[in-house]
């Protein structure tokens, strides 16, 4: 088998258990995005997968050959950190370089290697300069570029646009995966933000409490999270999650009752905002609401609704009705489609149908 | 800007004045004696007018001494050679020795870490002559009397926490990434220890052996007992101007001035590496 296994990683310090049963495999060609939130363990994971820690339980195999023991120089990984750590008394050149004289490259092919890599991050104009003289995205591309020179098999991004300003973080989502793919390799790129997991990976892993808590692609993380965090972390605005009880295969759902199938007792209903269309005249079946304020986020808007019983409801419109809902307060009515209704078990947290593999 | 006032700045170049010549005006007078004959030094009043001789340097670089009793063989030179022995050895082998170990103190938690690095630091707080007569015996027991191997390893009691110490803080402020950058790169750890660790922490290994070299060069007491006159260094030959015709105040000087000259070109050599660190930005987080 190629590419990246894990298998059971686990790993605590003194402070408690940080990694407790891990496991993930990652394909050459493709990318697999860590997602979850700071102090999770995802950085201490790709220091394992690096060679830089070493697990209390588990093994990494890099295509087939068990590397758990292997030292850090002997693994052929590529890796970009989070603070970039270039080294600061080398050029950018040499910092793209060092992996090619770790393989002792003949000066020749060395240049044409790293001249090639820094033309395709387009930072072939700086290679002479020193890294305190470069820009944060210069030197992001730099990180980058070193970890892709010697054309690894497997490649770690350690949240590589976290301290890059938002309008190159936005250019690079979009360059990042045509770049990435282009290398074939197995590439495991972890990140807090859910968006950028969504855009860059082709599937992704939630890791919360030690533990894979979902293993799917982008899609599937959306539609069908696993948990009531899943959900909370994927979405923006976060899901409306409102608690009801079950009875007679029935719930009742901002006034309305609404058939679950396969529920019972205590549930969380998960709405997510765009689903949840609103009219400021009176429809047939309509929920009526307060509009409590607009938010204009981007080309949405975000309504902030008081329902019937008075819970707290996000709902988003296009901007072209934005401008229609005023500054002041007043009835709107809601509805929602049913099969757009999410059920969680309230006491576990997990979703009511989702099937764990 | 702020505005500083034209009575600030004078106020200011007065007092700068004045603390430099409280530092640097016994250096002057020591550098005039020793161009002067025992009678212009002791002349009341003293002047700074005077007719210079080199009749001092001469002395000490000939190593002979005319006095009213005769004259005396002065082993100045021989004194600074093995001044620049001792200390240079001293310094070498506690590089050695002190800078992989500060490099396992900042990087590894082990177990009485603190407490050794603690220790090594205390040998400093002891003043030298609060172990001589132990050493002395011990020395004596050991055959290490009158020998440079021993005054070097004693010398290590100088020289040793002070690199632990400096050394260890500017290896902790090299962030832990860098070197792992270079390994993942490919690089086995004693190569990431020589080319990358090592050069950024360069300033802090420069400072330390500095330090230390003007540490064991002043040194005094340690040569005194526990080497005999062929060993010792110019701290201890100094004394030899004290003589049955009186105190040559002029050799003396002129001895200060030569004495003070290797520390003082290694200090202007080591100052590239003092700064060159500093701008890189390395030392920082």
């Amino acid at each position: 088998m190629s590419g990246l296994v894990l298998s059971h990683i686990a790993k605590g310090f003194k402070s408690g258990k940080v990694l407790e049963d891990v496991s993930l495999n990652v394909n050459a060609g493709e990318i697999v995005a860590i997602v979850g939130p700071s102090g999770t363990g995802k950085t201490v994971l790709l220091r394992i997968i690096a060679g830089l820690q070493e697990p209390d339980g588990g093994t990494v195999s890099i295509d087939g050959v068990d590397m758990t023991e292997a030292s850090p120089e002997s693994r052929g990984i590529g890796m970009a950190f989070q603070n970039f750590a270039l080294f600061p008394h080398f050029s950018a050149f040499d910092n793209i370089a060092s992996p090619l004289t770790a393989r002792r490259m003949p000066a020749g092919a060395l240049k044409e290697k790293v001249d090639a890599v820094a033309r395709l991050l387009k930072i072939d104009h700086v290679l002479g300069h020193a890294p305190r003289e470069l820009s944060n995205g210069q030197k992001q591309r730099t990180a980058l570029a070193r970890a892709l020179v010697a054309q690894p098999k497997v490649l770690l991004l350690d949240d590589p646009l976290r301290n890059v300003d938002a309008k190159l973080r936005y250019e690079m989502r979009l360059e990042l995966p045509r770049l990435l793919r282009s290398y074939n390799a197995a590439v495991i790129y972890v990140t807090q933000d859910y968006k950028e997991a969504m855009a860059l990976g082709d599937r992704i892993a939630v890791l919360r409490g030690g533990r894979i808590e979902q293993w799917a692609t982008p899609h599937d993380v959306y539609a069908a999270p696993a948990s009531v965090e899943v959900a909370k972390l994927f979405g923006d605005p976060t899901i409306n999650l409102l608690p009801s009880k079950v009875e007679q295969g029935e719930f009742r759902l901002l006034g309305r009752n609404v058939p679950a199938s396969g529920a019972s007792g205590a549930i969380v209903a998960g709405l997510r905002p765009e689903h949840l269309t609103v009219s400021r005249t009176e429809t047939a079946g309509g929920i009526p609401c307060e509009l409590d304020a607009v938010m204009p986020v981007n080309v949405r808007s975000v309504l902030y609704l008081r329902g019937p019983a008075g819970e707290e409801i996000l709902a988003t419109v296009g901007e072209n009705e934005a401008a229609k809902f005023g500054r002041d307060h007043r009835q709107v009515w809601i509805d929602f489609a049913p099969e757009n209704v999410l059920l969680f078990d309230a006491a576990t947290g997990a979703r009511i149908g989702h099937q764990a593999h | 800007m702020e505005r500083v006032s034209a009575l600030e700045r004078v106020i200011r170049t007065v007092l700068i004045l004045l603390v430099l010549v409280f530092f640097l005006f016994p250096i002057f007078w020591i550098l005039l004696m020793s161009f002067q004959s025992n009678d212009q030094i002791l002349r009341i009043p003293p002047s700074i007018v005077f007719e210079p001789t080199i009749a001092n340097y001469a002395t000490l670089l000939t190593g002979k001494l005319q006095t009213t009793a005769g004259n005396l063989d002065v082993a100045f030179l021989k004194n600074l050679g093995n001044s620049m022995l001792l200390s240079t050895g001293s310094v070498i082998l506690s590089l050695i020795l002190g800078v992989p170990a500060a490099y396992a103190f900042a990087r590894f938690k082990f177990r009485l870490g603190e407490n050794i690095a603690f220790t090594l630091l205390s040998f400093r707080f002891a003043p030298p002559l609060l172990v001589l007569l132990p050493l002395s015996l011990y020395f004596k027991q050991l055959g290490l009397t009158d020998s440079y191997f021993g005054l070097i390893w004693i010398y290590q009691l100088i020289c040793l926490p002070l690199i632990l110490w400096i050394v260890r803080g500017y290896f902790e402020d090299v962030s832990p990434d860098i070197e792992h950058a270079y390994r993942v790169a490919g690089h086995s750890w004693w190569t990431t220890f020589r080319k990358i660790a090592i050069p950024l922490a360069m300033p802090g290994i420069a400072a330390a052996g500095l330090l230390a070299f003007i540490f064991a060069w002043n040194n005094f007491v340690f040569a005194l007992i526990l080497a005999s006159a062929d060993k010792q260094p110019v701290t201890v030959g100094a004394l030899a101007f004290v003589t049955a015709s009186g105190i040559q105040y002029g050799q003396i000087a002129a001895a200060i001035v030569l004495s003070v000259m290797p520390t003082l070109l290694l200090a202007l050599y080591a100052q590239r590496y003092l700064v060159q660190g500093l701008s890189l930005g390395a030392v920082k987080g």
